[in-house]
Formats: structure tokens, sequence, C-alpha cells
């Protein structure tokens, strides 16, 4: 009974230590996993491949370094994707810290060998036009003109100095958005105005915090495809066949899951234990 | 710069802040406040950049009239150099609400800010009051009304319509309405239990990431 | 001039917004615009306002030589450097690009200490769900028992776990039956209670019952 008492009083620093070495010990091994294929992100993937070359897909990069480990790995798989099927890109972020992730993704990518002969070409292939600050009311305001939204793109060229971008007035012309969000302003904002108000067709890779609360606009149709956290990251993956480091953390993911879930059996058992002594003292 | 080096700062920053699940310590204050002061400048760089650099002083003509090069002609060129009015003089308005609004550094004229910020508060109020009831209020509730033709659907509509009813704070939770409120609870339960799970796996993630920068970009041992 | 004012400009920009949605054609699409970049640059010094404050604070700090000083002090310099490597240093507008002063700063500064923040987070949780997470009543055990299915079964151990069931009654299938069915009931009772709250919400606002952001009661 004493070990139940000494374990409700564990110094939290043991709890640090375990999950630590949870994490750090699957990083150094090599055992494969079978990735289960969610619909939330099979409908992502399809909608990215029923889109004919040529498409223009708008990239709302909303999010900061501290998602980008759930994030990124979203964005990269996208973008390849993007650029394997001659889909034209239009990167934009919302949150400052966005397209700056956005340049990071396509370093990424270019770094790539599949990249070295065939690079897509900036301002043709795809274009990044930087943070816009006013949250939802930008989104707003590129319903009615995107070029009055972002008159520069990130390296402060003039979009009508841009070919990718000619001809680009509001949402009709895009054929996708697909939104990586962490929070506020971000696929809520995104559903609200560009689906709602001015009808573009949406997917979002969200972080695993965030994903729960817009589950209810993939009900309604509001989201076609949502891909949460690291798990969808690794989905996403597997379905593009472009294995990153979504595939190689799970193995630190499950892990971490499987050591919190021990963590809650552990703790009741020494709750229930330690409490049904308290009672038959107390009579 | 060299790569190594620049991994190793932030190796040293990352561990600076770990440091503090062992206890408090300095290395951890200083990478605490470092990360403060370097948040509030880069906010301060990009508020600059992003939004008072195009929209008010190119909007006005300002940045031309400090003799920055290739900028725009605006608002006070037109109207010095040309003796028209242009539309871009409206921003004038916006610089003054934003004075009023740094203004609240003052003690004693500091409620003048209160003008800038009802006009925030306003706008806010009538994008979301129309953009709530379409998104969120009108479409969930039109995608209740499911047929009763399977398990599934019997449980969102009760769900959903239970959860509501315990939200419904103007009457007392008793007798069959308490007891939808009881079943409403237990659905937002699951929906927190759910939420929690995934924010679980979330925060596993970033340490993920940040464990994997630290033996893998830096110390190169996970490949 | 201190009430009446703003509570007469929260009413126009209120109306203005609300009416747009429905008109958003000359004049009201052209004021929403113009509003707009008003809001932007109004927000853009409420932020500078923040920083201004932090420097005031920090500064009076090193002045006095109050308790941990010389970590006001980092504040001071770590704002500076960024802002002087934004500023004069990074190419005017193109300072976000990759190889610039403010980029090298970005990414080897603040990346590394604003993730790891976060992270930290990850202890914490764990730590939470070892002390608090605990089936007292029967609320908590249907809290506790979701967290516990979902956790597992977005990660493919779970799986592994339940191989030896038919496709279809795994673990990962409960998890997915678990968000796309009562989770979601839950979330869309949440999603339509805010929605509610906000539009009264706004309508107090704007029609000038609620009166706190004007110093009122």
């Amino acid at each position: 009974m004493k070990f139940f008492e000494k374990l409700m009083s564990i110094d939290r620093r043991v709890i640090f230590l375990f999950v630590g070495v949870a994490l750090i010990v699957p990083l150094f091994l090599d055992i494969e996993q079978t990735i289960e294929i969610t619909p939330e992100v099979q409908t992502l993937y399809d909608a990215f491949m029923e889109l004919p070359p040529g498409s223009k897909v708008l990239m709302a990069f909303d999010y900061d370094p501290p998602s980008a480990p759930e994030l990124q790995p979203q964005a990269i798989t996208g973008l390849r994707l993007c650029f394997d099927r001659n889909l034209k890109v239009i990167i934009i972020g919302l949150w400052p810290m966005g397209p700056m992730q956005a340049n990071l993704a396509l370093e990424t990518v270019f770094s790539e060998e599949n990249y070295f002969d065939k690079e897509p070409i900036y301002g043709v292939d795809y274009v990044n036009l930087g943070y816009s600050p006013g949250n939802e009311l930008v989104i707003q305001r590129m319903g009615s003109s995107i070029p009055a939204t972002f008159p520069r793109d990130f390296r402060g060229t003039s979009i009508e100095e841009i070919p990718l971008m000619r001809g680009i007035v509001n949402f009709s012309n895009f054929d996708y958005v697909f939104n990586l969000s962490a929070g506020y302003p971000g696929t809520v904002e995104w559903v609200q105005f560009a689906v709602d108000r001015f009808h573009a067709r949406m997917g979002a890779a969200n972080t695993a915090v965030q994903a729960p609360l817009v589950y209810p606009y993939i009900g309604t149709g509001q989201l076609t495809g949502l891909s949460g956290g690291m798990k969808g990251a690794a989905e996403f993956e597997k379905l593009t066949g472009f294995i990153g480091k979504g595939t190689k953390f799970m193995l630190s993911q499950s892990f971490a899951h499987m050591i919190v879930v021990f963590f809650i059996i552990i703790g009741n058992l020494a709750y229930f234990v330690t409490r049904g002594r308290e009672e038959k003292k107390t009579g | 710069m060299d790569s190594v080096f620049s991994h190793t700062i932030a190796a040293i920053l990352t561990i600076g802040i770990i440091s503090f699940l062992y206890k408090d310590n300095p290395l951890y204050k200083f990478c605490e406040s470092l990360f403060i002061g370097v948040s509030a400048g880069y906010w301060f760089v990009q508020q600059y950049y992003a939004n008072l650099l195009p929209k008010l002083f190119d909007n006005l003509g300002i940045t031309k009239l400090v003799g920055a090069e290739n900028a725009p002609e605006g608002a006070l060129q037109a109207l010095f150099l040309e003796g028209r009015l242009d539309d871009n003089l409206l921003y004038l308005i916006a610089g003054v609400l934003g004075v009023m609004m740094l203004l609240r550094l003052s003690p004693k004229i500091g409620w003048i800010a209160r003008w800038p910020l009802a006009f925030t508060v306003g706008s806010s109020a009538g994008l979301y009051f129309i953009t709530y009831f379409q998104s969120n209020a009108m479409s969930q509730l039109e995608h209740t009304i499911l047929p009763l033709n399977s398990f599934n659907n019997l449980v969102l509509i009760v769900g959903t319509v239970t959860g509501i009813i315990y939200f419904y704070f103007s009457k007392e939770h008793k007798g069959v309405f308490g007891g939808a409120a009881k079943v409403g609870i237990y659905f937002l339960m699951i929906t927190f239990g759910a939420s929690f799970g995934y924010t679980v796996m979330s925060r596993m993630s970033l340490l993920i990431g940040r464990i994997d920068f630290l033996f893998g970009t830096w110390l190169g041992l996970v490949k | 001039m201190r009430r009446q004012v703003p509570l007469l400009l929260t009413a126009i920009v209120g109306f203005v917004y609300i009416i747009q949605f429905f008109v958003p054609h000359k004049p009201f699409n052209i004021i929403e615009h113009l509003f707009t970049d008003w809001i932007l640059i109004i927000a853009a010094c409420a932020i500078w306002l923040g920083v201004l404050n932090l420097l005031k604070l920090s500064s009076e700090k090193v002045y006095k030589r109050a308790k941990d000083w010389p970590y006001a002090l980092v504040i001071i310099c770590g704002f500076f450097m960024i802002t002087v490597a934004g500023f004069f240093f990074s190419g005017g507008r193109a300072f976000q690009e990759s190889g610039t002063a403010f980029d090298y700063i970005y990414v080897n500064i603040f990346t590394p200490l604003s993730a790891t923040m976060f992270a930290l987070l990850a202890f914490f949780v764990a730590s939470a769900s070892y002390r608090a997470f605990r089936a007292r009543t029967f609320e908590a055990t249907l809290l506790l028992l979701a967290g516990f299915f979902v956790m597992l079964g977005r990660v493919p151990v779970g799986d592994l776990m339940t191989s030896w069931l038919p496709q279809g009654y795994r673990l990962s299938d409960l998890a997915g039956w678990i968000m796309m069915v009562p989770n979601m009931a839950g979330q869309r009772a949440i999603m339509i209670g805010i929605a509610l709250g906000i539009m009264s919400t706004s309508l107090r606002v704007i029609l000038g019952i609620e009166r706190t952001i004007t110093g009122g009661e």
C-alpha cells in the first residue's frame, strides 16, 4: 500500500524523464508501422487528385514555428503534390510567420533530387504573396479583389509583373484552397468567409489541438478534407508516396501516447487503492 | 554564416528553455527574456512593413517625402504639388486614430484611446454578427436535421440538441429538461475527452520536433 | 466626448459591416475597404503600443536596478537586435527574404525559443494526466475513456494492439467514430452556442447596450 502512496506523490521530474526517454529512443529505432488512412485525409488527397494540371491552388500558411512540427510536413507534402501534378501554387499568410514557413518548406522541397533539373519557376509555377495583416478581413477583401489585398509579393515585386497572377481577381479564379492552420485566424475564418461567402472549395491541415474543433465543418461539407496533426501528416505522406517527417515521427508519437495512457492508468490505480484505504480508515 | 554555428546557437537556446523542467534557473530566465524581446521586436518590424508603411505612409506620401527610393506618390504630393484632394487623404484620419491609440501610454489623456478601440470593436461586432450566424449557427443547424435512418444520425441529433439544451441557462435544469441537459453534459464530456486526446498528440508532436532538431539537425545522430 | 463618441463610432462601423454583407456594392464596399485599412493601421498602432509599454517597463526596471533587472536588459537588447536588423540590414520591404539579417534571427533565435517554449507543454500535459485525470464520477470517466481511445486509436500502435479484431472494429475505427459522431455532435452544440452568444453580444455592442468598452458599467 505504501508503494501506491509513494506513487501518488511522485516527483514530476520523474514523469518528465519518462516522457523524454519515450520520445528520444524511438528516433533511433527502425520499426515499420502500418498507418491507417482516415476518410478525412482521403477526401483531402482526392480533392487534390481531382484537379486537372494547371489548376490554381491557394495555399494559406497560417501558422508559426511552434506549430511547424505538425504542419510543416503537411505543407511540404502539399507542395510536392502540387508541383508533381503541375498545379500552380499561390502562397499567402494571415500569420506573419506563415510565408516564412512557406519559404522553408519550398527550400526543403527544392533540395530534393527530383527537383534538381525541373525546379518549378517562381512567378510562373508558384508565387509567395507574403503576409497581409487584418485576419478575416483579408479573406473578405480577397473576395472582391486579390490584387488590392496583395499589391506586391513577398519580395516586393508588383503583382502586375508576376505572370501567374495575371487574370486572378478573386476566389472564383482558384480551383482549390488549402489552409494550413494553427489557430486564429485560420480554418474557422476561411470557412466563414472564403467558403460560405465566396463559395471557394477548401481543405485544411490543422494542428491536432484545433482539428476536433473544425470537425463539424466536415459533416456539413464546408470543408473538403481535413488532415489533423502529425498523424494526418503521416497519412497524407502515405497517400502521396512522399515519405517525410510525419511518417518518421509516428513511432515517437506512438510511444508518447502509450506513456501518457500508462500514466493515466497508474494514476487512477494509485488513486483508487489509496482512496479505498482512506475510506476504510475513516470507517 | 556557418550553419554549425547557427545550429549551436539554436541548440543552446533550446536547451536553455528545456532546463526549466529541472528548476527555474538563470539560463532559462535569459532565454525567456530574449524570447520576449525578440518577439516584441519581430512584431514591431512586421507591423511597420506589412501595415504602416504600405497603408499609411505610402498612401499619404510620407515615404516619398522622406526621400525613399521608388516610393509611390501619395495624397500629400497630390495636395501640395498638384493642388488636388486625393482620396487617400482620408488615411490621415487613420493616422490620427493610430496616434490616439498610442496616447494610451499617457495617463492624463489615455482615455482618448477608447475612440480607435471603439472603431475596432464595432467592426468585429458587425462582421461576426453575420458570419457566425451564417457559418456556425444556421449551417450547423441545417445539417443536424437528418433522417432518422441510422444509429449515427440518431446520436448526432440527440448529442447536438441536448448539448444546446445544456447551454440554455434561462430555464432551471429540472425534470425532462434537466434530464436532456444531463445527456448533453455526457456528450460534451466525450467531446472534451477527444479534444484532450488530440491535445496530447499536438503537444507531443511539438516536442518531437525539438528533439529531432537537437539529435538530428544539430548533433546529426538521427537521419 | 469620452462616452458618446466611442458609442457612436461603434454603432456606425458595426452597421457598415452588416450592411456591406448584404449590399457589397458602392458606396458600402468602398467604405468597408477604407474602414478595414483604418482598422489595420489602428491594430498596428495597438501592437506598437504594447511593445513600447514593454520597453517602458523594462527600462524603468533597469534604471531603478529592480529585482532581476539584468533580464529586463536582455529584453531590451533582444528587441533592438531584431529591430535594427529588420530596419537597417535586411533590404527594406524584402526584409523577410531568406538570407537577410532579420531572417537569420528569425530562424536561429526566434524559432528555437518559441518552438521550445510551446514544446515544454508536452511534459506538463503528461504530468497533469497523471495527477488530475481521475475517473471520480461518471462524467469524468466518459471524458477519460474518450481521451484514452482517441489517444491510442490515432497512432499506429492502437491498431497493432487490436489487430486480432476484424477490420472496422479496431481502435482506429473506434477513435474515428468518436471523432465523427459524438465529438461532432458536442462540437456542433458548442459551435452553435458560441455563435448565438457572439450574435447577441455583437448586437448589444452595436446598439450601445454593452458599454464596457467606453469605460462604463
